[in-house]
Parts: structure tokens; C-alpha cells; sequence
């Protein structure tokens, strides 16, 4: 490189003695020559270094960064810097590795304004939620356009101090102030939080997961729905559902509604009291958004689904996460004509063969099912087979769910959904150990 | 390895021995490290050829690499074969374009692209040995297999298995017998009594090379050959012998395939330390009768059965207390007389959903599943004698009886 340097100097003061034309092709020749010699990495485009960067995991861009100045320079170059995943693990208790408290003091002094896709990944320790508070609380030239909250483990953001943790998401709301993406199930949020964001954020909001948040009320939600116009994709639970939601989702200003997931979870039996919601709300936002998704998880006991599935509801991805009755998939065949996933948990062992025709029949979007400990005879899931066709992309059933009878045995039964389906298909078999 | 482990290999050592001598030679043990051994004994016994299994698991790999040296080194030829499986698993990983299949259903494909394993050799007999010298007397004494009391455990074993290649085969000859059910085509459902300690079953006879797996695939296939109705493939039958082919194959060909950290196949998941909660698992405390009742018998026996095995990993792993799926697998290493390195870690990561993903994860609930199976409960009174007089409507949920 040095060589090259000189090479030039030289040429550069003889060339003022040459004509320009001449002085030009020694300049030719110069750089011809310099490319023939070892190139010179240090002088790579830093708009090409940056491309390369974008490539390479975090660790090896800032091992990369140690190299000389130019790489260094490219290393904080904005770009780079716009996601951030924090993982915030306690060694002590945690297989995971966190990220380096070094990196996060530099990131929050060189980066805060370049951040604008930020996630906390965060274990089961309240150590790990305070920290990421802590991240949150200095974020104060940030722009974010997205916000994750993620627990890995047991929800550690619930063990907060509630204050501790409102404040420091106030921060992003208020400053951020062009926020589109939010996730924050699991944690202590409540409605004046979520007041300042919808003041700062309404908008551009278009995201909101927020299930299993214990401090927030109806109203709250309402309020973001009555303001946030924009708002595409909502996550929460059963009990902040209401009337008014569904019909300010579905007022005019309203865009239409892409994907709406409510979960419905009872912790002990008989505890919670499940309200109603109104036929007609389901019907003016199933009018108001066609294609959206609405999934429904459902953690109850067997006892508590009474207020469920009594009128037609636009369900079309519906979750049984514990048992489930035969009456009540009985009502869900009658009532859920968009359904186009099931996935059933566990049920009380009498076959649930007219349920599931029922099912076939009048469901006729169904194109994944998914049984785990269930019973159905061979006979009528061949059938079940047989009326949905091909349309059945996903269809997992463990082994023991299909009792052979007369017409099939279980080595029969695979044949015969294969012939059905259009495709090999064999029930999901836990490994025999 | 736990005490009841030791004492089957030892059992399974004898039987080889009785065996080996009834045909006019002996078995000789040798103990030591590996390269010792071999360096002390080639010259002084004027050996010429080692002869191993082909090993998977990379301990074992390193050390047949390491014998071929010292074969290079000290003018031995080393000779190693397919053994422990029914395939040479590196023929099913380059079927597969190098990796191996993650999926049964895949893996089955790639298997009938294979055709039927090698069939089995014949057996040994009498004339095979002719023209072997026999080794003297006083060696059979020195290497003798060794006792319980040489390796510091107790005496006697009190598990109902008993190791070795006769006991075996007479299991064997008993399963197939009775697989009667064979032939009319009905799955067994499983009843209680497929929890007690099973006559029947080979899983430890495999995994120590007590029996051979491609001896029981090719007396399976003459059996289903026989049966009236040809419909399905065989692979419910051998379903056992395959899903062991299965994880061997991953294992083979996948780094670190004991730990979560740097497991390429293995989700990295948030486990829970918790010490306390793991010894209750392990010694049978969880307050859990089903639970409890499982882990007692393969304290005591070292064998549970396939689904007790599920029920046992999910409460610990993903359905109850969260902790790592290699904690439990370290304990069914120690405790379980077939524990096998490829079985037991795949099998582990399958129940704990951190590979081998299915469209859904299955949980099963410590209550339900075994108020299924057995629903008098007979096979957690017989387990914990505490509960022998409880009534069945309780006896999974005791918590829930009145005082």
C-alpha cells in the first residue's frame, strides 16, 4: 500500500512537467498498478463493508469492527443498528447467554436514535425485567416503529413493582410517538398507559398483542380501538371482549381487521364468570372486516364453555387446549360455518363420530384438524376423510386417537385416508421408547 | 450406570460365557483402559486382528478412529461391522442427500429406497472353533467376568430382568408367540397389565447386543408374511426396531446431540434450575400418584413401560416443573436397563418438544392419561403400598378426597 502511495507521490511530481493527457494515463497506470499489487482491504467502499455486515451475526460484526478504522466506522453506521433483539438472562439461573451489558451501555449512548425494531426477550427472573425497564427508561430519543416484550420462561414483567414498569413504557410511547408494532402480553400494562399511547401513537398504531394483561379493563381497550384507526392485528383475552369493541373495530373510519386473537382462559374451575357478546356485534364485524381471522384459544374446564357456541360466531381458527366435551364440539359443528382450523387437546373417551361429520358438513373452509387424546372410530373418520377431500392441507392425528371396527383396521385406515386426501398420509405416532 | 444396570451387563456377560464355553472356547474380560490394554496384550498374545461394532455415538467413534492407529502403529488389522442396527446408518444419510431425516414418515421413505436389511449371519456352532487353540486354563481365571463384589455394588439384583443372550432368546421366542394378535389385525390397547414388568419385552436385550435387531426384523417379516391380509407395510410391527434406527441415524450425524448448547436440531429453550424439584421427580416425591408410582418402578426394576416413559418426561420437561430435558435424560441413563445414548436423548427431546416437531404438541395431563390407562388404579397400588387402599375415584387425584 505504502508502495503504491510513493508510486503515486512520484508520479504526481513529474507530472507536472508531462502534458495532462500523459499526466491522466501515468494516473491510469498508477491505479492498474496499485490493483495488481496485494488490494487493499482497508480502502474496500464502506457501502459495500456495510452490505457484508448486514450478513454477519452481531459477534462476528464487532469482532470485525476491532480491525481498523474504516470497518469501525461502519460498524456504528446507523444502518446497522436499526433491530436490536435485548436478551436479558440471569447467569445464575439461565441456560441462555444475555446480552452484554458493555453492548447495551453502547448501544443506549451511540444508538438510541438509530433503534427503531427493538425486542426483550427476558427469563423467569425479576432481575432481567427490572433491567430491561432499565433499557426501556433511557430510550428517550428513540423512534420506535416496533416494541416487543417477550417472556421466555414464567412471566417476570408481572413481578414488578406496576409503576416501575408503566413508567418506563411510557417512555417509548411518548417519545416514539410513530409506533406501529406493540407486543406486550404478559405484562402489568393498564388503560392510562394505554391512554398515552394512543395520545402519542393512534395513527400509526397497527399491532397490538396484549393477552393475559390483568390490569387492563374493557374500557381501556375500547379506547384504543375508538382511536386507533389504523389498527390491523389484535391480541387479548376473553374478558376485556365487549360489544362496543367489535363494533368500534367495525366502524366506518375503521380499517378492515386482519387477524383478531382472543384467548379465553379459566386458571380454576368455576372461578370466572364468562360474559356474553351479542350475535349482532359478530355479525356487523364479520361485515365490516370479511377476511379477517378471528382465533380463539380456549383454556377452560370441561363445565365452563355454557356461554359458548349457543349462536353462529365467524371463529375461523379455534384451539381446545384442555378437554373439551362431545357437546360441545357437537355445538361448534353448528355454529362455526368459517372454521378453518381445529385442533382438540383431549376429550372424554366416547367416539366423537357425529361430531366430527357434522363438522365435515358444515364446515367448509376446514383445512387442518389436529386431535390428541380423542377417540373416533375408523369407519367415521374415513368418511370425515371422504367429505372434506382434499381440502384437508393438515391433518394430524396421534395413533391412538382411531379405533379400528369392522370395516377398518388401523393398517387399513392409512390407505384409505391416503386415497382420500390425494397424498400418503400416515396418523402422527409418538416414537416408541 | 446404576446398580441394576451393572448387574444385568455382568448377567449378560456370564451368559456369554457359558455360552462361548459350551462351544469350546471362553471369554475373556479384560479391564482397563482401552489403549493400555491393547498396547500391553498385542505382543503378548500374538494378536492380529481387533474386531468391533461400528459405533455411532462419538465417544465410541473416536475410540475405533484411535484403534485403528494403534492397528497401524503395532501391526494389528482392524475389522468393524454393522451390529448395533439394521442399516448402515450412512448409507440412510446419504439417501437423504448427507443429513439425516427428521421425520418418521420421511425416514420410512428413505428406508423402502434401501429395501430389507442384510439378513442376519448364522449362528455359531462347534466346528467354528476347531481350529482355534483354546487359551489356557489360568487365563480363563484371571479375566474372569467380574462379580458384583469386585464393582462395590449390592449383591443381588432385585429388578425381574436378567440379562444375557438365552434369556433373550426366550424372551423373543415368547413375544413372537405372542403376537397372535398378528392375525387378526387389532392394535393392543393398552391395558394395565402392559405396565408390569413386561416378559415379553427386548428393549435392554437390544441395547446391550444381548439380541440381535436384524434377527427380530426378519423373524417379524416371516411372521406378517404368513398373516391372511397384506395391506399395510410392516412398520407397526417393527415399529420398535425402527424407531431405534431412527434416532441412531439423527444421533450419527448430529454434534452435541446429548446437550441443548451448540445442538443444532435442538430448540434452545429456557429450562427452570431447580435442584428440589428435580429430586422429587427423580425420587418418586411429586405428590403425583401416577407420577410417583412410575418413577418408583424404574427405580426398583429399571424398566417402565414406552408410554410411562412419555408420561414421566413431559411432566418434568415442557408439561409441569420446566426443567431441562437433560437432567431427565442423566437419570434414565443411570436407572433404565435399556438406556441407550441415541434413543434416550432423542426421545427426550421429542417429549420435551424441543425437536422432532409435529404440527401440534401433545401434553399429557399427570391425572388423565393415566386414569386411562388404568383407570382401578392397580398399577399405582401395587407401586406405592401408601395408596393400596385408596379409593379408585381419588387414587390419581388424592388432593381432591375429603379428609
Amino acid at each position: 500500500m505504502k508502495r503504491g502511495r510513493k508510486t503515486n507521490d512520484a508520479n504526481s511530481s513529474s507530472s507536472e512537467e508531462t502534458t495532462e493527457k500523459e499526466s491522466k494515463r501515468h494516473k491510469v497506470l498508477d491505479k492498474q498498478t496499485i490493483a495488481v499489487q496485494s488490494p487493499d482491504w482497508a480502502n474496500l467502499l464502506q457501502d459495500i463493508i456495510l452490505q457484508v455486515f448486514q450478513y454477519l451475526p452481531l459477534l462476528d460484526r464487532a469482532h470485525a469492527s476491532q480491525v481498523c478504522r474504516s470497518w469501525n466506522q461502519v460498524f456504528h453506521m446507523p444502518d446497522l443498528w436499526r433491530c436490536f433483539e435485548f436478551e436479558l438472562n440471569q447467569p445464575a439461573t439461565s441456560y441462555l447467554r444475555a446480552t452484554h451489558p458493555e453492548l447495551i451501555k453502547q448501544i443506549i449512548k451511540r444508538h438510541s436514535n438509530h433503534l427503531q425494531y427493538v425486542s426483550f426477550k427476558v427469563d423467569s427472573s425479576k432481575e432481567s425485567a427490572e433491567a430491561a425497564c432499565d433499557i426501556l427508561s433511557q430510550l428517550v430519543n428513540c423512534s420506535l416503529k416496533t416494541l416487543g416484550l417477550i417472556s421466555t420462561a414464567r412471566p417476570s414483567f408481572m413481578d414488578l413493582p406496576k409503576s416501575h414498569f408503566i413508567s418506563a413504557l411510557t417512555v417509548v410511547f411518548v417519545n416514539s410517538k410513530s409506533l406501529s408494532s406493540l407486543k406486550i402480553d404478559d405484562t402489568p400494562v393498564d388503560d392510562p398507559s394505554l391512554k398515552v399511547l394512543v395520545a402519542n401513537n393512534s395513527d400509526t398504531l397497527k399491532l397490538l398483542k396484549m393477552s393475559s394483561c390483568p390490569h387492563v379493563s374493557p374500557a381501556g381497550i375500547l379506547c384504543v380501538a375508538d382511536q386507533c384507526h389504523g389498527l390491523r392485528e389484535l391480541a387479548l383475552n376473553y374478558h376485556l371482549l365487549s360489544d362496543e369493541l367489535l363494533l368500534a373495530l367495525s366502524s366506518e373510519k375503521h380499517v378492515r381487521l386482519e387477524h383478531l386473537r382472543i384467548d379465553v382462559v379459566s386458571e380454576n374451575p368455576g372461578q370466572t364468570q364468562f360474559h356474553t357478546i351479542q350475535k349482532s356485534s359478530w355479525d356487523a364485524f364479520i361485515k365490516h372486516s370479511p377476511k379477517v381471522n378471528l382465533v380463539m384459544y380456549f383454556f377452560l374446564y370441561e363445565e365452563e364453555f355454557d356461554p359458548f357456541f349457543r349462536y353462529e360466531i365467524p371463529v375461523t381458527h379455534l384451539y381446545f387446549g384442555r378437554s373439551v366435551s362431545k357437546d360441545v364440539l357437537g355445538r361448534v359443528g353448528m355454529t362455526c360455518p368459517r372454521l378453518v382450523e381445529l385442533v382438540v387437546c383431549a376429550n372424554g373417551l366416547r367416539p366423537l363420530d357425529e361430531e366430527l361429520i357434522r363438522i365435515a358438513e358444515r364446515c367448509k373452509y376446514l383445512s387442518a384438524v389436529g386431535l390428541g387424546e380423542c377417540e373416533v372410530s375408523c369407519s367415521a373418520f374415513v368418511e370425515f376423510v371422504k367429505m372434506c377431500g382434499g381440502r384437508l392441507s393438515q391433518l394430524s392425528i396421534m395413533e391412538e386417537v382411531l379405533i379400528p371396527d369392522q370395516k377398518y383396521s388401523l393398517e387399513q385406515i392409512h390407505w384409505e385416508v391416503s386415497k382420500h386426501l390425494g397424498r400418503v398420509w400416515f396418523p402422527d405416532m409418538m416414537p416408541t421408547w | 450406570l446404576g446398580a441394576l444396570r451393572w448387574h444385568f451387563l455382568l448377567q449378560s456377560l456370564e451368559d456369554l460365557q457359558k455360552n462361548l464355553c459350551q462351544l469350546g472356547s471362553c471369554l475373556l474380560v479384560i479391564q482397563g483402559e482401552y489403549e493400555r490394554v491393547l498396547r500391553d496384550h498385542i505382543q503378548k498374545w500374538n494378536i492380529t486382528q481387533v474386531t468391533l461394532d461400528a459405533e455411532m455415538e462419538p465417544f465410541y467413534k473416536e475410540m475405533e478412529a484411535n484403534i485403528r492407529r494403534l492397528g497401524e502403529e503395532l501391526g494389528f488389522e482392524v475389522l468393524s461391522l454393522v451390529g448395533h442396527s439394521l442399516y448402515d446408518t450412512k448409507r440412510i444419510l446419504d439417501l437423504n442427500g448427507g443429513t439425516p431425516p427428521l421425520t418418521y414418515k420421511r425416514f420410512l421413505h428413505i428406508l423402502s429406497l434401501l429395501g430389507d436389511p442384510e439378513v442376519p449371519v448364522r449362528n455359531l456352532t462347534a466346528e467354528d472353533f476347531q481350529r482355534c487353540r483354546p487359551p489356557d486354563p489360568g487365563l480363563a481365571e484371571c479375566y474372569r467376568v467380574p462379580l458384583p463384589v469386585d464393582l462395590e455394588i449390592p449383591l443381588e439384583s432385585l429388578s425381574p430382568w436378567r440379562g444375557g443372550e438365552t434369556e433373550g432368546l426366550q424372551r423373543l421366542e415368547q413375544h413372537l408367540t405372542d403376537q397372535g394378535w398378528v392375525t387378526s389385525f387389532t392394535k393392543p390397547r393398552t391395558i394395565p397389565n402392559s405396565l408390569l414388568p413386561s416378559t415379553t419385552g427386548l428393549s435392554p436385550y437390544f441395547s446391550t447386543g444381548c439380541l440381535s435387531v436384524r434377527t427380530f426384523f426378519y423373524r417379524l417379516s416371516n411372521i406378517y408374511a404368513q398373516a391372511k391380509h397384506h395391506s399395510l407395510p410392516p412398520v407397526s410391527l417393527q415399529g420398535q426396531l425402527l424407531w431405534r434406527e431412527f434416532f441412531y441415524t439423527v444421533a450419527s450425524a448430529t454434534p452435541n446431540f446429548t446437550k441443548m448448547a451448540g445442538n443444532p436440531i435442538c430448540l434452545q429453550i429456557n429450562w427452570y434450575e431447580d435442584a428440589e424439584r428435580l429430586h422429587k421427580w427423580k425420587t418418586a416425591q411429586t405428590g403425583f400418584p401416577w407420577i410417583d408410582a412410575i418413577m418408583t418402578q424404574l427405580r426398583q426394576e429399571g424398566w417402565i413401560h414406552h408410554l410411562a416413559r412419555h408420561a414421566v418426561a413431559c411432566f418434568l420437561t415442557r408439561g409441569d416443573l420446566w426443567i431441562s430435558w437433560e437432567e431427565g435424560m442423566k437419570v434414565f441413563e443411570e436407572l433404565l436397563l435399556d438406556a441407550d445414548y441415541s434413543i434416550n436423548a432423542g426421545n427426550w427431546m421429542w417429549l420435551s418438544a424441543s425437536a422432532f416437531f409435529h404440527q401440534y404438541t401433545r401434553i399429557f395431563c399427570p391425572v388423565r392419561f393415566g386414569k386411562r390407562t388404568d383407570p382401578e388404579g392397580q398399577y399405582i397400588r401395587k407401586y406405592l403400598p401408601v395408596l393400596k387402599n385408596f379409593p379408585s375415584k381419588y387414587i390419581y387425584e388424592p388432593w381432591t378426597a375429603s379428609e
